[in-house]
């Protein structure tokens, strides 16, 4: 025994704080098309070095290379393009709406728009996503109305969950979007019950749950894990790591062990990981995992690594604790600039073209804004009834609140 | 009619239900091919097979958690925390979730679960088997919360729970399984098949929720009890010579106010009786109600007997439990006063 004096409390810490040089040399990246692309029923004792590589499609010349290439049209990249495009204009707007205090609460995707609105092109129609807060993709990519989520983040009279919900907790079964709640990774073991379900119904349909990376510590993250394994329920488990929990970076959560996805491992579950800003690998893997759920072979982790560009929230500043130009050192860079010149290589798409439609997308933002806020924002215009708060709690209202909402005068 | 068990009459109500709803299903630890520690589920995987009725990892929050995912999908589980004082990991996924997602989805999604628990002491089960954490979810706008004292009653509510829209906690007082329990430990205990309460139909049947039952009619003082307190009040009333009105609230949440109600108007007194904790324990909430809805009625105020505001503990078993005696005094007490 060579030193056995004092022990010594360890805390992780990230590279840089503020005032510091961002530094992002500890992230090993693979090169685009380098990691292989096993076939769906591979034994996932043979790919368990893929939860420690980073699947990537576009390479820095914004070529689409390898075997994960290939999967998407020209139109199907446009559209996804405006997808991600569309979300980081709605971002914008509804900051800049929380910050003129037309809603009390808003959160930004900014950077990590490829994420959910890749994913969402890889479900079928009936498949359910489990979101936390920052998946609003899933819902632009899906053809869910702006508006209505708009009317949701302003709590007004034609808000679709009345006024109930803070904002951005949407809710949409037919569009396969599970109601969000604000008490992290509890949607994460729903997931697999659904998807256990979907089994035991024997029906085609998967699940995809979602969680973040300071979120996979709660004991709900394990409790998924352990059903999804036991049961190889028809999931998809998807991990994004954004490298920040509010102002805790990653390691706090992820601590020695070397990935997100490598969690995944000691479960039996096949893992993968991702490179979060690449629109065409998000969708491949995404695809790949689907197909295995649907397959019967069972559940896949699969994690995003991406960088939280904005604030956690419009309450939250994070210059107090990481350096303001973090994002801009972010290795795997802009998801949408990089699906971008992917378009313009392709000759697709154009620097011209591109402003055209940020200017047309600003514009349709717009109109749904204005029509949102016809029907009322928090503090003026029109809003859920006092009567809403007292229904739809049971599905038959029970005799004391019956009394309540007799007492408050409704 | 036939008698059963406590524990026949439940496992009877799943069996119906199963049988009746293909989307019923029934899981937890131990659950499937043994039938559960208490034999609850004993047989309901070999004639439903293992994707109707199957055991789960020791992990009481996946186990609500995943059966709220599938209640989201349409299916309608009916699942078992092996012991009442081991739901505290489940907590989250009952209070913010299961409790909630009606609500909060504007009935886009709903949670149609029972999440069954054996419940109570009087078993020398010591600190965490014993527990009585009721008031836990009447405290929770969204659960439903039953606690049947009977087999008659236990197959009827169980699947007038299964069947309920919403999701229903269900409290199964442990101590009552194989017959019904006064306090007299040191009595021998008479089997269900001698308790005409015991006597359960085939088939199905339900007993509604929210809907007390009346096991005493008397007219001198009001006693609010429910599980294994019933059974204690009604010796007590037998011993003191008191001629207690004997309700058994059967659900707590939502609570039968009216029957309450007349009852205390009536003997202008009243007795809260429950084996969990007294400092705010359900009882509190019940002599809120009574205190504002029959003031002008009460000769006396209404007392309390409950368990004391300790862990459970093992050695001093009825020390704690509140027995005839203590139940007794109050009533005593309560007529006097």
């Amino acid at each position: 025994m060579a030193d056995a004096g004092m022990l010594r409390f360890h805390v992780p810490e990230p590279e840089v704080r503020p005032g510091g040089t961002p530094d992002f040399s500890n992230v090993t990246i693979a090169a685009a098309g380098s990691v292989p692309r096993p076939e769906i029923d591979v034994d996932p004792r043979i790919i368990r070095d893929m939860a420690f590589s980073i699947i990537r499609v576009l390479n820095r010349a914004g070529e689409a290379v390898g075997p994960w290439a290939g999967l998407l049209s020209d139109e199907e990249l446009l559209e996804g393009l405006r997808h991600m495009m569309t979300l980081r204009t709605f971002d914008a707007r509804m900051q800049m709406a929380q910050r003129q205090g037309k809603t009390s609460f808003y959160m930004q995707h900014l950077g990590e728009e490829a994420v959910s609105c890749a994913f969402r092109k890889a479900l079928a129609p009936g498949d359910m996503n489990f979101p936390t807060y920052r998946q609003a993709g899933l819902l632009i990519a899906d053809g869910y109305p702006m508006v209505t989520m708009m009317n949701q983040i302003y709590s007004n009279e034609a808000d679709p969950l009345k006024g109930r919900q803070l904002p951005i907790m949407y809710s949409s079964k037919e569009h396969g979007f599970f109601s969000i709640s604000g008490n992290l990774a509890t949607q994460y073991i729903q997931a697999v019950g659904w998807a256990m379900a979907s089994a035991i119904s024997n029906d085609s349909r998967i699940a995809a749950a979602w969680i973040g990376d300071g979120s996979t510590a709660e004991s709900d993250f394990h409790s998924a894990l352990v059903f999804a394994s036991t049961y190889k329920a028809p999931v998809v488990l998807n991990v994004v790591n954004n490298q920040w929990a509010i102002s805790t970076f990653q390691g706090i959560a992820r601590g020695g062990s070397g990935t997100f996805a490598a969690r995944g491992l000691g479960f039996g579950i096949p893992a993968l990981r991702v490179d979060g800003n690449d629109y065409l690998a998000v969708h491949a893997v995404a695809k790949w995992a689907a197909e295995r759920a649907r397959s019967n072979l069972g559940p896949t982790l699969v994690e995003y690594v991406t960088y939280r560009a904005g604030a956690h929230s419009s309450s939250d500043d994070p210059s107090a604790y990481r350096p303001k130009t973090e994002s801009d050192a972010w290795p795997l860079g802009d998801p949408v600039v990089r699906l971008k010149n992917h378009l313009i290589r392709l000759g697709v798409w154009s620097e011209e073209r591109h402003k055209q439609a940020e200017a047309e997308i600003l514009d349709t933002v717009i109109a749904a804004q204005k029509e949102a806020e016809s029907h009322g924002t928090l503090h003026a215009g029109g809003k859920p009834s006092t009567r809403d708060m007292f229904e739809g709690l049971y599905a038959e209202m029970p005799p004391h609140l019956r009394r309540q909402r007799q007492q408050a005068g409704v | 009619m036939p008698r059963r068990t406590m524990i026949e009459a439940i496992r009877d109500a799943m069996d119906v239900s199963m049988e009746r709803d293909e989307k019923v299903v029934v899981f937890g630890e131990d659950v499937g091919f043994f039938g559960g520690v208490f034999r609850c589920t004993q047989g309901l995987q070999a004639k439903y097979g293992k994707s109707r009725c199957f055991d789960a990892p020791i992990n009481e929050s996946g186990i609500v958690g995943s059966a709220i995912g599938m209640a989201a999908y349409g299916l309608k589980p009916c699942v078992e925390i092996q012991f009442a004082d081991y739901m505290y990991p489940a907590y989250d996924q009952l209070t913010q979730e299961a409790a909630r997602l009606r609500y909060r989805s504007n009935g886009d999604f709903t949670c149609p679960i029972v999440v069954r628990m054996p419940t109570g002491g009087g078993i020398f089960g010591g600190q965490t088997h014993s527990q009585s954490p009721e008031a836990l979810f009447t405290h929770v706008s969204g659960l439903k919360t039953v606690v049947p004292s009977n087999p008659h009653d236990a197959k009827g509510l169980l699947i007038a729970a299964i069947e309920d829209p919403d999701p229903v906690i269900f409290l199964e007082p442990k101590r009552l399984y194989n017959g019904p329990f006064d306090g007299h430990h040191e009595r021998p205990v008479t089997p269900w098949s001698k308790h005409e309460l015991g006597e359960v139909a085939d088939g199905h049947y339900t007993v509604p929720l929210g809907k007390a039952a009346i096991r005493r009619a008397g007219s001198a003082v009001t006693v609010l009890a429910y599980g294994t307190m019933v059974y204690v009040a009604q010796a007590a009333a037998e011993e003191t010579g008191i001629d207690a009105e004997i309700i058994d609230l059967r659900t707590l949440l939502p609570l039968d106010l009216d029957t309450i109600v007349a009852s205390v108007k009536k003997t202008g007194r009243c007795v809260v009786v429950h084996e969990a904790t007294l400092t705010s324990g359900f009882g509190a909430e019940l002599v809120a109600l009574v205190q504002e809805n029959c003031f002008y009625h009460l000769e006396a105020p209404v007392a309390r007997v409950a368990g004391w505001d300790t862990p459970y503990p093992h050695a001093q078993e009825w020390d704690y439990f509140p027995g005839p005696a203590r139940v007794g005094r109050a009533l005593t007490e309560t007529l006097e006063a």
